[in-house]
């Protein structure tokens, strides 16, 4: 049952948001995502860490006659993503208290319907229940980039979710195809349940194209090389409390994607691609390292970056090795944490100063020291220094990798020190060095800020001293997913 | 490595253990929450009194091990990451080599924190510095103290990230923030290689810990094969990085740019060093492939040369001790080359007193000078400075080799050893040895000796530095001189303290080789003959020294002076940052604006909008068909119809 | 007095499909080529009827009522047809002042 309250409880916040008029919007909907975190926590305490099987499943009939049913659950990976999920929307909700955005009680309710659909990816266990969501979580974002955005936004979102729908209707495809081969119970002939697809026994050949039908869907939406040119100029024109929940939570619905429904699915077809697909993203990984090296917008300087940060977890994943796909699970929730973050401390520094060009900022750190502190931090997160979340995704995705294949393995590495290099540039020029007229006066944190930025700045640091407390959640379930794939 | 015993019963031990590197880390969250707020004299006393302590619980641990057997044992706190079957543990191994290097990293540690409190205490950023000092010895801590290559791979880019900060601590000039960066990228490219090892090492014996690593190499691998080649390589160029080894040590000449404690500290004493902790830890892996020691011996040789002969042509106080600091970096990766790990280690042990000491009392002129760094704007600054000048003279005469003091033995044992595996290294080395002594010697003379050149300003403000600025001077001083007596050759009839205290280290190794591990085979003739060269040598470079400077009092040429070309060359350091600058930061710089300019938005993009384009393309002409006359409609209606009727008949 | 469907097969089935063939066709050919909206009107209508006489045809040869049933089911839809279509027609005809379909062609693009 929790998992269904997690479900729709925002969906009926969202309604209750639409329903307060002016900028009181925004406290409803903090405190509706908060509630809503708090939710989570209690599932994750009464969560049953050594059990492979979903928990808190339920399931109800939807179409009987089809074998569709509305069937949901969570084993530790969706645990961790819902997790994820819920701590991120009260941040990033938070993360707006200083924008009045024109017609409010829209762009909250937007945000809280999004939410719902984010947590219906991750709980679903029904394929089609998986699409549903899917397309659920896509809408809210698109109107919130296509209402609140930059001056671009209208060109730029469309091409989003164009192009993100043409892959989403791959994935349908091979969904129906895929469901017409399952064998049903009961009254239906065939069923389209998690397991009905993981026990599926289809020829290579078959399996080959599903499996590219299906990586085209989520490598669209991660994104993965050459796929992901959608992304920077979305991240740029959407409004930041967007680009947060289109970094920080809805590319992860992809990688969950290939874990769920793609690895598990058609093991036979991945393990024919593995090297296309691992090449694939540690050219995404050198790629978008050595674009941001140059970026002079902040924003399209993470953006980029996140490509290669992508890319590392795709390579990680695909290497089939149990390090690569804990470590993808761990850095899927550092790469929330720390994108979720840098984007806000860009956000700050626009607030303040009206520009996003590195050319003209500069020398900041001399009047903020809670912001030099927690953007450092942040950042060093993102460059994998150890004890940070992001050593521990890095250290265990790169393992992962170079067991698969030394070279590979060698090859991705160069994204610490390429990702030292625009991290530390960016950061230099930002922070350091001496005032520009912008950056003349600059006030330090406010409350509210500082209320976003500290849980992040823990959450860097836990998962970077006690990553097992999470690693822990995930085995069982990856295990299983490991187990699924050798089976067959 | 020996046996490991587990303390099974003794947690206030563990405790110990864990408040060593945790002291530090609470000066720096102390210091660096409160930055701005404490005042300066609580900020002096948090930042060196946990340091203090630190070391007082070394000495202890230090006693209670060497009282008590002398046994290794791990600490375990709790298990960092595991997934399947790599496990890593929050684990401290306390053996001979990390209590060594304890003593050196908190002992020194400790004296140039103290001098930091009298050499920054007019600095704004006071609080910040200690806490980033602090934060430092934490790092540095883990990384001796860590019972498995991931826990020393923390440490190794920890320190990384202080050296980062800490050279970049004047965050308002971009020069020093570009030094920084440099210093950070450079380290990264090593610790890129120390990661990959760490995964070889992984895949290989199936675990990162010491223990079962070294065990498991003696039992499984053979010697040289391919995979302890590769794996020893990737350690190395971790190291090479760290240690500014070429071609990754040009970033530490930039790193001057930091305040001078730190140069003393980081950038002399102890973090360059971890190389050589690293190599000397994983002794069991290095042995079983000669193939990268020699490669080792050969890169530290050049190093050695390289640095020295740079060394020669400097005009900044700082860079010629950073190009002597890069040049006996090399002295000791050229003993780890040759198996001599101990002697190696002892260097860095005398080093470590020597060399920090130089820095120290080059932070004294310095802050005597009102920051002035050229030596051409000095001299004679023998009689307002006695204390800097008396202990200065001693660092040198130190790193020059000059009996009794540290240097001599330590860089003598080195070079006996390097002798005994072959003749012409050993003349190269102490070819580099003749730069060492003429070089030091030469900004000893330009510093102290003869007439003052600076501006009169500066001159009415030369002073001697205050007490807690001497104080660690004269402390590393008498190190300095005495330090050297804990290897006395055996050619002298005494026991060598560092050599019998480590050899324990080797057990394992021995079981493979022993050879190296056994006494010089040289005959005492022979060890007095090369003492006698290598002083000889000294001597020699340092008369040439004083003849040029003293005697005929030249002086450097100034900037805008035309040089000879080779002097020209060596100058500019043989022009190796501008190399390196345009084979391989200027093509990245173009990567970056080609790959975003025309592969990114152009061919990526291009084809995505392509098909956008095709599409509505397509559409603008098809919707032509759409005539309106409805005419046209039926008609096509009527031929299609016919068409698939046609078709099913007559073809289907 | 014969039942009519007795009656209907006194002609053979063949004679039927020829002759709602050529009605059929007579009715194709007029709507493509005509272009007063009424003379093609009355084409459908022709072709409407070549299916009802088939219809009546099969159903009394198969003594199958349902194709009766189904003549008088074409029949109230297209009288219904007329009425809508001849009242479009008449407003074609109002604003246009002809009936014309060529000149109806706005609906393009």
């Amino acid at each position: 049952m929790i998992t269904a309250l997690l479900l729709f409880w925002p969906a009926l916040a969202a309604l209750l948001v639409l329903l307060v008029k002016g900028q009181g919007a925004k406290r409803v909907a903090f405190i509706a995502a908060l509630v809503e975190f708090a939710f989570a926590l209690f599932a994750a305490t009464s969560f049953v860490v050594d059990r492979t099987a979903p928990q808190f499943a339920l399931s109800v009939p939807w179409v009987e006659s089809a074998g569709i049913s509305f069937s949901i659950g969570m084993d530790g990976i969706s645990l961790l993503m819902v997790l994820l999920t819920t701590f991120l929307v009260p941040l990033i909700v938070l993360s707006s208290f200083k924008h009045d955005y024109k017609k409010p009680n829209a762009f909250y309710a937007l945000i809280l319907f999004m939410q719902t659909g984010l947590i219906g990816v991750f709980v679903a266990q029904d394929a089609f229940l998986f699409y549903f969501f899917w397309e659920v979580a896509l809408i809210p974002v698109y109107f919130i980039s296509a209402i609140w955005g930059g001056a671009r936004r209208v060109a730029v979102t469309f091409k989003f979710f164009v192009y993100t729908i043409f892959g989403s209707f791959f994935m349908l495809a091979a969904f129906i195809y895929l469901y017409f081969q399952t064998a049903g119970t009961g009254v239906a002939a065939h069923s389209s349940d998690v397991n009905a697809f993981y026990q599926l026994a289809l020829d290579s050949s078959t399996q080959s194209w599903i499996f590219w039908f299906l990586f085209l869907a989520f490598a669209i939406k991660m994104p993965v090389f050459p796929f992901h040119t959608w992304q920077p100029d979305t991240y740029t024109e959407a409004p930041t409390q967007a680009t947060m929940l289109l970094s920080g939570i809805m590319l992860k619905m992809g990688i969950y994607g290939v874990l769920r429904w793609l690895l598990p699915v058609v093991p036979n077809g991945a393990s024919q691609w593995l090297d296309v697909v691992l090449v694939l993203s540690i050219i995404g990984i050198i790629y978008g390292s050595i674009i941001a090296i140059r970026q002079r917008d902040l924003k399209r300087l993470i953006a980029y970056s996140s490509i290669a940060h992508v890319g590392l977890i795709s390579a990680g994943i695909f290497s089939l090795t149990e390090q690569g796909l804990q470590g993808g699970v761990i850095q899927m929730l550092s790469h929330g944490i720390n994108v979720v973050g840098l984007f806000f401390i860009i956000d700050i520094i626009f607030s303040r100063t009206k520009t996003r060009e590195i050319l003209n900022l500069g020398g900041i750190t001399q009047s903020t020291p809670a912001l030099s502190i927690c953007f450092m931090i942040l950042m060093l997160g993102s460059v994998a220094l150890p004890l940070t979340n992001g050593f521990v995704g890095e250290f265990l995705l790169l393992s992962g990798v170079f067991q698969y294949n030394y070279v590979f393995g060698a090859v991705a590495g160069v994204t610490i020190i390429l990702g030292a290099v625009y991290m530390l540039r960016m950061f230099q020029g930002v922070m350091f060095g001496t005032k520009s007229p912008e950056t003349e006066v600059f006030a330090d944190l406010t409350f509210n800020e500082k209320a976003v930025l500290i849980p992040l700045v823990i959450m860097v640091f836990w998962i970077g001293l006690f990553p097992n407390t999470f690693l822990d959640i995930s085995e069982p379930a990856v295990f299983n997913l490991l187990n699924i794939i050798q089976r067959r | 490595m020996q046996e490991i015993v587990m303390p099974a019963n003794r947690p206030e031990m563990a405790l110990l253990c864990l408040l060593i590197p945790l002291l530090p880390f609470i000066g720096f969250a102390l210091n660096g929450l409160g930055n701005r707020k404490l005042p300066k004299g609580l900020v002096g006393l948090i930042g060196c009194g946990t340091v203090l302590a630190s070391f007082l619980i070394s000495v202890y641990l230090f006693l209670d091990f060497t009282s008590s057997g002398s046994r290794p044992y791990t600490v375990d706190f709790y298990n960092w990451i595991s997934v399947g079957s790599l496990q890593i543990g929050f684990s401290f191994l306390i053996d001979q080599l990390t209590l060594l290097m304890l003593l050196m990293v908190t002992g020194i540690g400790f004296l140039i924190h103290l001098y930091s409190a009298g050499y920054m205490s007019h600095d704004e950023g006071f609080g910040k510095f200690f806490s980033f000092l602090n934060l430092f010895m934490f790092s540095m801590l883990l990384l001796v103290m860590g019972s498995n290559y991931v826990m020393m791979f923390v440490g190794w880019e920890g320190v990384g990230l202080c050296s980062y900060l800490l050279i970049g601590f004047w965050n308002k000039n971009t020069n020093y923030n570009n030094a920084a960066k440099k210093a950070f990228i450079m380290n990264r490219i090593g610790d890129l290689g120390f990661l990959l090892g760490i995964f070889l090492i992984f895949i290989t014996f199936g675990s990162v810990s010491y223990p079962q690593v070294f065990a498991e190499a003696t039992r499984v691998a053979g010697v040289d094969t391919p995979v302890l080649i590769a794996i020893t390589m990737l350690l190395f160029v971790g190291a090479m990085g760290k240690s500014a080894q070429i071609p990754l040590f040009t970033w530490l000449p930039d790193a001057m740019a930091g305040p001078t404690p730190v140069s003393a500290l980081i950038h002399a004493a102890t973090m360059v060093t971890a190389g050589i902790y690293m190599v000397v830890r994983s002794n069991v892996l290095f042995i079983l492939a000669p193939t990268t020691l020699d490669v080792i011996a050969i890169i530290g040789l050049v190093t050695a040369l390289v640095a020295a002969t740079i060394g020669l042509a400097q005009n900044d106080i700082k860079k010629v001790l950073a190009y002597s600091t890069v040049s006996q970096l090399g002295f000791m990766f050229l003993a780890l080359g040759v198996m001599a790990f101990s002697s190696s280690l002892f260097h860095v042990l005398t080093h470590a007193f020597f060399k920090a000491l130089l820095f120290l009392g080059a932070g004294s002129v310095i802050h005597a000078m009102s920051n002035e760094q050229d030596i051409r704007n000095m001299g004679g600054l023998k009689k307002a400075l006695p204390i800097t000048f008396l202990t200065f003279l001693i660092g040198t005469l130190a790193i020059s080799g000059i009996p009794p003091f540290a240097g001599f033995f330590s860089k003598d044992e080195l070079l006996a050893h390097v002798y005994q595996h072959s003749t012409i290294m050993w003349a190269f080395g102490l070819l580099a040895s003749f730069m060492t002594a003429f070089y030091m010697f030469r900004l000893l003379f330009l510093t102290f000796f003869g007439k003052f050149r600076g501006t009169e300003e500066q001159r009415h403000h030369l002073h001697e530095s205050p007490a807690v600025m001497t104080i660690p001077l004269i402390v590393l001083a008498v190190l300095s001189t005495f330090g050297g007596f804990l290897g006395i050759p055996s050619v002298f009839g005494s026991n060598h303290i560092i050599g019998s205290y480590l050899s324990p280290l080797y057990n394992y190794a021995k079981g493979i080789n022993a050879t190296p591990f056994e006494p010089m085979h040289l005959s005492h003739e022979t060890e007095y003959l090369l003492m006698g060269i290598s002083v000889a040598v000294a001597i020699v470079a340092i008369i040439i020294a004083y003849v040029m400077y003293v005697k005929k009092e030249t002086v450097p040429v100034s900037e805008d002076t035309p040089l000879s070309p080779v002097h020209n060359l060596v100058y500019n350091k043989y022009y190796i940052d501008e190399i390196y600058n345009n084979i391989i930061v200027r093509p990245l710089m173009w990567l970056s604006t080609a790959f975003y300019r025309f592969v990114d938005v152009v061919l990526v993009d291009g084809i995505v909008n392509g098909v956008g384009k095709f599409v509505t393309f397509s559409g603008r002409t098809l919707r032509y068909a759409q005539s309106g006359a409805i005419g046209f409609y039926v008609m096509v209606m009527v031929f299609s119809i016919v068409l698939i009727l046609f078709l099913n008949f007559f073809i289907g | 007095m014969n039942h009519i469907p007795e009656v209907i097969r006194t002609i053979p089935l063949e004679y039927y499909l020829y002759f709602s063939a050529a009605l059929f066709s007579i009715g194709v050919i007029g709507v493509l080529t005509r272009r007063n909206a009424i003379v093609i009107f009355m084409c459908v209508e022709l072709m409407l009827n070549a299916v009802n006489l088939l219809l009546t045809a099969f159903a009394a040869y198969r003594s199958d009522p349902n194709g009766q049933v189904f003549v008088f089911f074409i029949m109230a839809v297209a009288a219904a047809e007329v009425c809508v279509g001849l009242a479009i027609i008449v407003m074609i005809y109002r604003n246009l002042r002809s009936t014309d379909v060529q000149l109806l062609n706005h609906l393009k693009w």
